[in-house]
């Protein structure tokens, strides 16, 4: 081992035993610290996870869903429409989707009721999501009463149970056929709730989309793209909220920890007194305190980062579900894939722990510049 | 100090070590975790593909919040004029896109434009 790296272990040997002697007040500072850590790293390993799984599942989402719009507000599309979209050049093909909201007062819930695009469910039986047939505790042959437009009960018994595993697109789905979907909400044949195209050339799918508002203007066409960045947008304005709810944590505890890291207490400053009487450098002074800001904010920073990893890729960030869940009734079990962005994590690292390290030197630097017998007389 | 003798230092730094050895095999799992889809992302693409879904079932507690892409230009206050926001997962959502560049908009002067 060369010399220097030998003085730096014993600093780093003395630094550490200097440390145990004040065991209680270190270790506090260091669990508080990698806590902060930990909801910081938890936050953004979180957001990465679901936008990751968001642009995963919703890459299969239609190329374009075109909306009529009556007074700014969603309407029945006709058929009409339908046939003039589909002849459109570029359109592969067009469909009408019918899907729409059913608020259930017995549990204060929202489904979405929907009519598959292929292979629907017979008449008179449905398919539902997992979170609500767990909800129930619905299985197959199971009747469940809605009540339609009009007021009547119209039972339906369950024919499946879409699969557990799609509980974050499938949770609160209701899937019927199309008659019964028309009987239950009073919607005329002809008539669908919107459209969806596919698109040839996946290149020209903005080109359709222009098409289809120049020859239908009272449509609303919305493109994958928008979709994905809607989503994106989303989960970045969420972390940006949570991040903004903690400041004032991480404010609090900044000062926090540059109290205790640049104001030295009296202990400390006979120390630095009695080791400068018994001939140690100032560099060496101010490397053993570098070395001691640097432990407590590296340990800090590997334990929250690391405990948030576990929270977010095994627990599926348990801890924040209650606040994501809102007033949703029907919220989807979903386990995350956890995705790591490097830069994300050199950024907190920077942010978390350089600013510790380097507050620790300062007042440890004028403590060590100064006459021994003065600082040991303070 | 002697050679061979292990003290707190030494414990320190190993310690360290293994952090970052654990911290650096984050970077591992979540690469080949991410690299690959698992069942259930397959499961729930299958099914997007299937129904045409556009969104993910994550608020379901109300029109726009259950189908953000979806939703009337006018949410998150769409249940009248001066509506105010209410649903909590209202704070956690992006305010619509017209409120600043709109989505959908850039589509709209472009309708001139010859096939």
């Amino acid at each position: 081992m060369t010399p220097w790296l030998q003085r730096q272990r014993h600093l780093i040997d003395f630094t550490v035993e200097a440390l145990a002697r004040r065991k209680g007040r270190n270790l506090a500072l260091l669990v508080v610290y990698a806590l902060m850590v930990f909801v910081l790293a938890s936050v953004l390993l979180f957001s990465q996870a679901l936008r990751r799984e968001a642009a995963l599942l919703l890459a299969q989402a239609p190329e374009i869903t075109v909306q009529r719009l009556v007074a700014g507000r969603m309407d029945l599309v006709p058929a009409a429409h339908l046939e003039r979209l589909a002849g459109l050049r570029g359109v592969a093909s067009a469909q009408g989707r019918l899907w729409g909201y059913y608020y259930d007062p017995a549990t204060q819930a929202n489904y979405t009721l929907m009519v598959p695009l292929t292979d629907p469910p017979p008449p008179g039986t449905m398919q539902v999501g997992p979170t609500l047939a767990r909800f129930w505790r619905l299985g197959v042959g199971d009747v469940l009463s809605l009540r339609t437009h009009d007021g009547r009960a119209f039972p339906l018994s369950v024919q499946g149970i879409l699969p557990t595993d799609s509980a974050l697109v499938a949770a609160d789905l209701v899937l019927i056929a199309e008659a019964d979907f028309r009987a239950f909400f009073g919607i005329p044949a002809g008539l669908y709730t919107d459209l969806v195209l596919k698109v040839r050339n996946p290149r020209e799918v903005a080109k359709v989309a222009q098409k289809v508002q120049r020859d239908l203007p009272d449509t609303r066409p919305i493109i994958r793209e928008e979709i994905l960045r809607t989503y994106a947008a989303l989960f970045d304005w969420r972390e940006g909220m949570v991040m903004v709810l903690l400041s004032g944590a991480v404010l609090a505890f900044m000062i926090l920890a540059w109290d205790k890291a640049s104001g030295l207490s009296a202990e400390e400053r006979r120390e630095i007194g009695v080791l400068k009487a018994i001939g140690w450098e100032t560099s060496d002074i101010l490397a053993m305190k570098l070395w001691e800001g640097l432990l407590v904010s590296v340990f800090a920073f590997l334990l929250g980062y690391l405990a948030a990893y576990v929270h977010v890729a095994a627990f599926s960030a348990s801890l924040f579900v209650p606040v994501l869940k809102g007033w949703s009734v029907l919220y989807p079990d979903f386990a995350l894939t956890p995705q790591v962005d490097p830069f994300q994590v050199f950024t907190l690292f920077f942010l978390t722990v350089f600013p510790y390290a380097l507050a620790t030197l300062v007042p440890v630097w004028r403590s060590a510049v100064a006459d021994p017998d003065a600082v040991m007389r303070q | 100090m002697t050679r061979g003798h292990r003290t707190r230092g030494d414990l320190a730094l190993v310690a360290l070590l293994a952090l970052t050895l654990a911290a650096a095999a984050t970077f591992l799992h979540a690469a080949l975790a991410g690299g690959r889809l698992d069942g259930a992302t397959r499961e729930g693409r299958n099914l997007v593909a299937r129904l045409g879904l556009t969104d993910l079932a994550l608020f379901t507690e109300a029109r726009y919040t259950r189908h953000p892409t979806q939703a009337d230009r006018h949410a998150a206050f769409q249940d009248h004029p001066m509506a105010l926001e209410h649903f909590p997962s209202g704070s956690m959502m992006a305010p619509p896109p017209f409120f600043g560049r709109t989505a959908h908009d850039p589509l709209a002067p472009a309708t001139a434009s010859p096939d």
